[in-house]
């Protein structure tokens, strides 16, 4: 199985998360993971789905997506063609003799501190999803207390505008 | 011609030619008529498109005047305390509301309308159980592509979310099996959302749509405009197939030597009978016609080899099975079709036409992809092969239908005779359709008798066969027989309904009695759930858990269907003898200020022969107990 990321632009309208959702569990497509948010258009967002299906199934995700009235517009974003980021906030055991290893280990991520406490600390990073892997295999030592993580969010690389074309072709 | 804006042309040229609708509601619109065909083509809002301006009424009264204006005439449902405020303008509008005995029954009175009218059907009810005993029909309208719109109360917007009386989240519970739905909360919401909610039920791919109407947006005032703007923008249903794909596909057919014409509801649903026809009669291909498509294709026709399927001829399930290209039309490769898709119809490529994209390949991969409406796309690929077989000659298919020929005289459909002594269901079902004859309607409920009632009655047009194919809905039959007679109330309208199926939803009996609604109901009184009873006859043994319902010969016969059918107010009648059939067919033929119910004595041993068993392939075809067709013949 592959993964795919698909951006969804959708109508702002009550219920259409629980229609993407739902579409997924009952068709029995896989969700790898799922942001949403606002768009620069009001009245309109933009869900960025990643999804573990073969090429046969994508296809089938993308068409049925599509039947979803809401649903204005579906791109899939390839890793060469769009950046994308997730982002990681971890709470990480670190006392006066570990803090500095942590805070060093984080500053190799480009991560940011956050948050100190005297047996603790958060750090907040942002990037591909194989980086922060990286980043948690290098915290595990010192001791992960909590890790809380967005979806995925992408965008295509260059000047063109998903939700220009979108309004423009609806 | 009817004021709503039919889905097809063909059904407005038949009504306007006289066919048979209650004369004054033609009357009533024919002042209308051009108008209305002038703005359908531009309006996405059904009916006239009559300008109203701006008038302050109560949400309740925008509902009304909204289904009035929407081309709506006949109306199902069944008032509650969350849709009571809708229920009083309703009483001064010029619809007709069928008051049912049970929301089930007023939503698959809703699909037998839409199905025979091909206009949007509607049924309305109250919050909360009043809702959700519409759920099944509206899944059988989703499953089988109906136009249809179901218009639920709901509890005041201050009190949603708090478990308030009759509170269900009606919206949530029918999400997956609806093409779209709406909760409204603000009564200026109501116009635009009615037009979009018959918009999106009868456009594209027909289905459901539920329109739930918090009880204050009801009762608050707002400002009443027609037409509203519809604003649907993730909302464009392709209608017009890709020229070049229509050429890729009349190559096909110009290079194939068996091919078959593979045809579904979709082409009834598109009312493109005619065009189908002309294609058909042209590539000289084979033609088969799925359960939902009975009828599109005549039956009578040289070229038709019957139904496919589980319990389909051999005919046809051989044709598809050998066949080097399927050109499907409407049809989605459904299970009771392909049996084992892996090898259903190994050697063809396939032509895949469907309004829907999501069908394509989504069962089998099509090589010729044609999105689109078959409406059209039909006559486009009838032009494209001519062109090609004016270039490349037409195909010679003399060994491809003279194999299939010897197939269909070699395994005919036919029953044998129950040893019990009782008449053979199969019998009872081809005499209705003999004695009523094509121009009839017959609906079926869902198990042996519908299987019996889609293989015996002879089916010469679209829209004289209803059924609940995809979802398979017992008691699907009474009440979608009752929304059948009026909206076709000049045809004779039969339900061929099981024993158990009748018990499911007898109770729009009353219905049909007091509204005069004369349906004709034959009760194939096997005295058990047969289908089920069938399967477990061949793969349980013969143990019989569970499906003796105790109504026919020698039992209980609780419930007395006679005398419950003389309670609802009905004509009814018993046949326990096979020379009894005629005349008992004729006596309910010629009554017709009631309904009439017949209950057929019949045999519980009666099998639904050919058939597929679940979990094989088609070439496993069984025309009778262990017993496969001879394929000799093969190459």
């Amino acid at each position: 199985m592959s993964r795919h990321t698909l951006s969804v632009l959708v109508e702002d309208k009550p219920g259409v998360l629980t229609r993407v959702a739902s579409l997924f569990a009952r068709r029995a497509f896989n969700i790898n993971s799922l942001a949403v948010g606002p768009t620069e258009v009001p009245g309109m967002s933009r869900m960025t789905v990643v999804v573990d299906a073969d090429g046969d199934l994508i296809e089938q995700v993308t068409k049925q997506l599509n039947k979803l009235v809401n649903v204005i517009k579906i791109v899939e974003l390839t890793s060469e063609s769009s950046v994308q980021r997730d982002h990681i906030l971890v709470k990480v055991r670190a006392d006066a003799a570990t803090r500095l290893q942590v805070t060093q280990a984080a500053d190799l991520f480009r991560a940011s501190v956050v948050d100190v406490s005297t047996d603790s600390v958060v750090i907040e990073a942002t990037g591909h999803p194989e980086k922060l892997t990286a980043l948690l295999s290098v915290l595990e030592p010192f001791g992960i207390r909590e890790i809380v993580q967005s979806g995925t969010l992408a965008v295509g690389r260059g000047s063109r505008s998903m939700s220009d074309r979108a309004l423009r072709s609806a | 011609m009817s004021k709503g804006s039919p889905i097809s042309p063909s059904l407005m040229a038949t009504k306007s030619a006289g066919a048979p609708k209650a004369p004054e509601r033609a009357d009533r619109s024919a002042d209308t008529a051009a108008v209305v065909a002038d703005l359908a083509a531009v309006s996405p809002v059904l009916g006239p498109n009559t300008v109203v301006p701006p008038t302050v009424m109560t949400g309740s009264q925008a509902i009304v005047r909204s289904l009035e204006e929407l081309g709506v005439d006949d109306i199902f449902g069944l008032p509650g305390g969350a849709i009571l405020p809708t229920y009083d303008p309703l009483m001064a509008s010029s619809m007709n509301h069928v008051l049912v005995r049970h929301e089930q029954g007023a939503g698959h009175a809703a699909q037998g309308y839409a199905m025979v009218t091909g206009r949007v059907g509607v049924c309305i009810a109250t919050s909360g159980p009043g809702a959700t005993n519409l759920v099944t029909a509206i899944m059988d309208a989703h499953m089988d592509s109906v136009p249809l719109v179901a218009i639920t109360g709901q509890v005041s917007s201050g009190v949603i979310g708090t478990d308030a009386f009759q509170e269900a989240d009606i919206v949530g519970i029918t999400m997956p099996i609806t093409k779209h739905s709406f909760l409204v909360t603000d009564p200026n919401d109501i116009p635009h959302v009615m037009a979009e909610a018959f918009h999106l039920a009868s456009t594209g791919r027909p289905g459901p749509v539920l329109v739930d109407i918090a009880k204050d947006a009801q009762q608050g005032e707002m400002t009443f405009s027609w037409p509203p703007r519809i604003d649907l923008p993730g909302y464009r249903p392709v209608t017009r197939g890709h020229n070049k794909q229509v050429r890729e596909a009349a190559k096909l057919i110009a290079a194939a030597s068996k091919p078959v014409l593979y045809v579904g509801g979709g082409v009834v649903k598109a009312h493109a009978s005619a065009e189908l026809r002309e294609l058909a009669e042209l590539t000289g291909a084979p033609v088969v016609t799925t359960l939902m498509a009975r009828g599109v294709f005549p039956d009578s026709h040289p070229q038709h080899v019957g139904m496919p399927g589980m319990h389909g001829t051999v005919s046809a399930v051989t044709a598809l099975q050998q066949s080097d290209l399927l050109i499907t039309l409407g049809a989605r490769f459904d299970d009771r079709v392909t049996g084992i898709l892996k090898t259903f119809a190994p050697y063809a490529k396939v032509i895949h036409a469907d309004i829907d994209p999501a069908e394509i390949s989504k069962n089998r991969t099509a090589d010729v992809p044609i999105v689109g409406s078959v409406k059209e796309i039909i006559p486009e690929l009838t032009e494209a092969v001519r062109s090609q077989f004016e270039a490349s000659g037409t195909p010679d298919l003399t060994t491809w239908w003279a194999f299939l020929n010897n197939l269909k005289e070699t395994y005919p459909l036919g029953w044998t005779e129950p040893e019990d002594g009782l008449s053979a269901p199969q019998r009872v079902i081809e005499r209705i359709g003999a004695l009523t004859g094509p121009e009839g309607i017959y609906v079926a409920g869902v198990g042996q008798h519908q299987m019996w009632a889609a293989q015996f009655i002879k089916y010469e047009r679209p829209h004289a066969w209803l059924n609940s194919g995809g979802a398979g809905t017992m008691g699907y039959a009474i009440p979608a027989a009752m929304g059948a007679k009026v909206g076709d109330p000049d045809r004779v309208v039969w339900a061929i309904d099981g024993d158990g199926c009748f018990q499911m939803t007898n109770q729009e009996l009353a219905t049909c009695a007091i509204n005069k609604i004369p349906i004709k109901v034959a009760i194939i009184n096997n005295s058990s759930l047969g289908m089920v009873r069938q399967w477990q006859t061949l793969f349980y043994e013969g143990r019989y858990s569970n499906t003796d319902l105790n109504t026919g010969h020698d039992t209980v016969r609780i419930p007395d269907f006679v005398k419950l059918a003389d309670a609802y107010g009905c004509a009814s009648f018993r046949c326990e003898r096979d020379e009894d059939i005629d005349a008992t067919i004729q006596k309910a033929l010629e009554i017709n200020d009631r309904p009439v119910v017949i209950d057929f004595v019949v045999s519980p041993n009666s099998m639904v022969w050919p058939m597929v068993p679940a979990g094989v392939s088609n070439d496993q075809i069984q025309v009778a107990r262990n017993m496969t067709p001879e394929w000799e013949e093969e190459d």
